[in-house]
């Protein structure tokens, strides 16, 4: 894919065929048969092997993520806002407010 | 929420029932505070973005057809309440409708430093977090829309093209434009241990 240095005995567009096809790939939802050219591929390529395994780990992290909590403050200014204030409670995780922060 | 449940909840919403809005807004906000804090990257707009959704969605209840759920349709809401304000925002540098063109020079891989050997502690740290939630916030907002709900949301691709008036084809390549470009900026930042402002 593109590698800087790195030798491998076929051309790197033969890597970037295989480019449109990763986050199919790593989702799971790639053709039978590209699925099969990609392995093929990448037990020759060690760097198409390392971006097919970053990309995973990568969306992984992310989905490991903590999830931003909204802080209760915020929720009682939206009911105020839609007039809904006679409906609104604190939750009572929110106590422990999310330390997350923006993002 | 079963397709049966969500009817009787459009009804009551449709009719005016005030108990209706405020399940309305307690089952979703937290959802779509959480999106607008992704696309935003401040409490702030995030805030204004959250009561901006659930005010249009208010005023536009009574048009639902239900040809996607209620969550759906509050997603799509919010990411065009997000996507037009960072559209006023910064109306040089950001461009909302980007082109869907290809640029292969963008996408070609240039960093192969395999992290994943990395200790797990290593990869979770909250410096990392940090980097990671940066990154995502640097995305241009029409590749960060698709990734947030489809990455991170966990919304379905079907769902997340729904939500953003896409089609199918438009979501798979920008969430790969996405994913390629996040994948080399943690590449980076690993294989250097942080990463120099030069490189922002």
């Amino acid at each position: 894919m593109g590698a800087t240095g790195h030798s491998h005995d076929h051309d790197q567009h033969d890597c970037r065929r295989y480019l449109d096809g990763l986050s199919d790939y790593v989702d799971g939802t790639l053709g039978e048969e590209l699925c099969r050219e990609l392995e093929a591929h990448m037990a020759e390529c060690e760097n198409c092997r390392v971006v097919v395994n970053t990309l995973t780990k990568t969306i992984t992290l992310y989905h490991q993520l903590p999830s931003p909590v909204m802080p209760d403050t915020v929720k009682e200014r939206l009911y105020t806002v839609l007039d809904l204030k006679p409906f609104y409670h604190p939750a009572a995780s929110d106590a422990q407010a999310d330390t997350d922060q923006p993002g | 929420m079963d397709t049966s449940d969500e009817a009787v909840l459009v009804a009551r919403l449709q009719a005016g029932d005030q108990a209706a809005y405020a399940q309305l807004v307690e089952e979703h906000a937290g959802r779509i505070y959480r999106l607008a804090l992704r696309m935003m990257g401040n409490e702030a707009d995030a805030e204004d973005v959250l009561q901006e959704t659930f005010l249009s969605a208010f005023k536009s209840i009574d048009t639902f057809q239900a040809r996607s759920s209620l969550s759906t349709w509050l997603y799509r809401i919010a990411s065009n309440v997000a996507l037009m304000r960072l559209r006023r925002n910064e109306p040089v540098q950001v461009s909302v409708d980007e082109p869907l063109e290809r640029d292969d020079g963008e996408l070609i891989p240039r960093q192969f430093f395999d992290f994943c050997c990395l200790p797990e502690e290593e990869l979770v740290r909250d410096e990392v977090r940090q980097e990671m939630k940066r990154a995502v916030e640097e995305l241009p907002p029409s590749l960060r829309s698709v990734f947030v709900l489809r990455d991170i949301e966990e919304l379905s691709t079907s769902e997340t093209a729904d939500a953003l008036d896409l089609s199918i084809s438009a979501v798979k390549s920008r969430l790969m434009r996405a994913r390629l470009k996040l994948r080399e900026r943690l590449s980076l930042y690993f294989s250097h241990g942080s990463i120099s402002t030069e490189t922002r």
